[in-house]
């Protein structure tokens, strides 16, 4: 060392942890908010196979490729897989869970407008991965 | 070694050589062979996606092994060894050695390269350089899967002894009169790579046992079906092979240290922040595997505590820059093409990790995670830092390893293409990824952003193709016919080469 100043590294170094630091509260925060399912929350199993996508609503209807909801009310989805890993995405609502063969994950979203929107598989699944998609249709029934 | 090409001795005699150049020559033929051959499928996967619809590929079987084979090839058979190269030049004359620690260790660990890439590349698995169970297990096509696992086995076996050397060789075998604070940076970069390849390689080495038990059928550790838990072999996977990313990083971060201050005609800014970054780099490596996956039903703590041990690697690797860019102020810096690959690397090293911090913060992550945003991401760092950073030093290299000069011209005009061609492929590919397109699929939906950006990213691959054609025909015309280089000062930036070179007698 010596010649020149340490100091401005120190700052920088300084400027840097305090920057992560703030990335990370802020992500705290909202993983927080973003894990709380809301009460009442009607539950949907989705299962993922190759290659394609079941759903079983809480009234016993079963779909295949297209998954109906309802615009205002909250979903909560248990994430199931019969065969390998999966990962059930619907990009639109930033939901993204991965379907683990032996185990049940959960995640929840809530529809705010009617509409069409892209599932898709995001995690490798073999010969067909690619096309793994379906459709999720939100209706107003009000409408 | 130097002068090699000057007076040519017989193919044999380097390759039954242990000497360290000897060996360090025969890593960097195979490497660079290797990176033209996962760069000619990265190609092939670029042209695919062009548009939508098969195109030049056909069918998805062979896409899906295609980019098995392109991942495993580039880091596992170009990276590496690339970065053993270097070490294996570089590092016994740093510490004023005869040789390595263990010359015929080090030959071994070499010899064991070809071998494990004929299986990776004759047997063309499909199952994605994770090769997550259970997919893995019940469904990749039999001899390829069991060929890639024997592969991989045999590049670790390779990587650990490799390790072994260098650290012995380091800290046992270093002249006398040099104390553990004199080594040169590249050197330090050697010893905590290494160190990282000590602890992390063998996790994965019993994983892999594990998974060929599980296809055999006699043990059912990652498979459901047997009761057991393919999530056991994510965290076996990405505890190896997130601090593996500082092993490829390290080396490259290293060989910018050489470069930098020698263009810029200015001692390094400081050489203890460099190592301190250097060894907190490789601790808290460790600390963040799981951030791979968030979306895999961790429970909010655990999410929690590895997104504050990825964070924590982000001062560690903005001190290298601050140290790069603070080395170059008020230098008299000289732009030639070694420099430019080591500056443009370390802008790319920086846009790299600002858009890693968003796969740190938990919520972003859903948006990104498994999407091109991170194969934009991973391949900056790979392309961007590591390959910019190896190749700036296999030109500074190139007059010792020859005795002969490049073109200039055309290693600038190698330069610029494929900064343009790297940022035109990865920029646009973070984009893609917030679109929404997941990674690994070889067809997608006309959706007019995915094709544009595609179309981007297929035309930047293809600048990167032809850049690197240049290069080749620079390197093996240059080799044999380029004008004798000064071996004093090749690159007329004042002073001597760092390093004597007057190597030591090849046959020793």
């Amino acid at each position: 060392m010596g010649g020149h100043s340490n100091w401005p590294e120190w700052i920088y170094i300084g400027v840097v942890v305090a920057l992560m630091c703030w990335v990370g509260a802020e992500a705290w925060e909202a993983e927080r908010l973003v894990e709380h399912v809301p009460e009442g929350a009607e539950t949907i199993i989705v299962t993922g196979q190759q290659w394609f996508w079941t759903f079983e609503h809480e009234d016993g209807t079963k779909e295949i490729g297209e998954l109906h909801v309802e615009v205002g009310k909250a979903y909560k989805l248990e994430i199931h897989s019969k065969d390998v890993n999966h990962s059930f995405n619907i990009h639109d609502y930033v939901v993204l869970m991965d379907a683990i063969p032996g185990r049940v994950n959960t995640v929840w979203f809530a529809p705010t407008d009617a509409g069409e929107h892209d599932i898709q598989c995001r995690e490798y699944c073999g010969l067909i991965h690619y096309n793994m998609r379906g459709k999720l249709i939100v209706e107003d029934p009000t409408a | 070694m130097v002068l090699e090409l000057q007076k040519p001795r017989p193919i044999w005699q380097i390759m039954f050589s242990t000497h360290h150049t000897d060996v360090g020559l025969l890593y960097l033929i195979s490497s660079l062979a290797f990176l033209f051959l996962g760069g000619t499928l990265a190609l092939a996967i670029r042209a695919e996606l062009f548009l939508p619809g098969a195109q030049i590929i056909g069918d998805a079987m062979t896409f899906n092994r295609i980019f098995t084979v392109h991942g495993t090839t580039l880091i596992f058979l170009f990276i590496i060894p690339f970065a053993s190269a270097v070490g294996n030049y570089y590092v016994p004359i740093m510490v004023r050695y005869k040789d390595m620690a263990y010359p015929k260790l080090n030959a071994i660990a070499f010899w064991m390269i070809p071998p494990a890439g004929a299986l990776i590349w004759l047997g063309f698995a499909d199952f994605t350089w994770y090769a997550t169970p259970p997919y893995s297990i019940i469904s990749a096509p039999g001899p390829a899967a069991d060929m890639w696992i024997f592969g991989l086995k045999i590049l670790g076996i390779s990587s650990v002894l490799g390790a072994i050397n260098f650290i012995v060789t380091i800290l046992k075998c270093k002249h006398p009169d040099m104390s553990i604070g004199q080594v040169p940076l590249l050197a330090w970069s050697f010893l905590s790579s290494s160190l990282i390849i000590l602890v992390a390689i063998p996790t994965f080495a019993a994983a892999l046992l594990m998974l060929l038990t599980d296809r055999l059928g006699v043990s059912g550790f990652f498979n459901p079906a047997m009761g057991g838990d393919p999530i056991a072999y994510a965290h076996l996977f990405w505890f190896t092979f997130h601090p593996e990313v500082y092993v490829l990083v390290i080396p490259a971060i290293g060989m910018m240290y050489e470069i930098i201050p020698r263009f810029s005609r200015k001692p390094i800014y400081s050489y203890n922040s460099g190592v301190f970054a250097f060894v907190l780099l490789s601790i808290v490596g460790f600390s963040s595997w799981a951030h791979h996956m968030y979306a895999t039903g961790m429970s909010f703590t655990e999410k929690t505590v590895f997104m504050v041990g990825t964070l924590a690697a982000v001062p560690a690797s903005a001190m290298h820059v601050f140290n790069f860019v603070a080395t170059m102020w008020n230098g008299r810096i000289k732009f030639s093409t070694p420099m430019m690959w080591a500056v443009g690397g370390i802008a790319l090293f920086f846009s790299a990790g600002a858009g890693g911090v968003a796969n740190a913060a938990m919520p972003l992550d859903f948006t990104t995670h498994d999407t091109y945003w991170v194969v934009g991401h991973f391949h900056l760092f790979v392309m961007g830092t590591i390959a910019f950073g190896s190749i700036g030093f296999l030109y500074y290299m190139f007059p010792y390893v020859t005795g002969r000069m490049y073109n200039e011209t055309m290693g600038k005009i190698h330069f610029v293409m494929s900064f343009v061609g790297t940022v035109l492929v990865f920029f646009t590919q973070h984009v893609l990824g917030l679109y929404g397109m997941p990674r690994r699929i070889f067809d997608y939906p006309p959706i007019p952003e995915w094709i544009a950006m595609n179309q981007i990213a297929t035309v930047g691959a293809m600048v990167i193709g032809v850049s690197m054609a240049i290069f080749l025909a620079n390197m093996i015309y240059s080799s044999g016919k380029g004008q004798l280089a000064n071996t004093e000062d090749p690159f007329g930036v004042g002073g001597k080469y760092y390093y004597p070179f007057e190597a030591k007698n090849p046959s020793h």
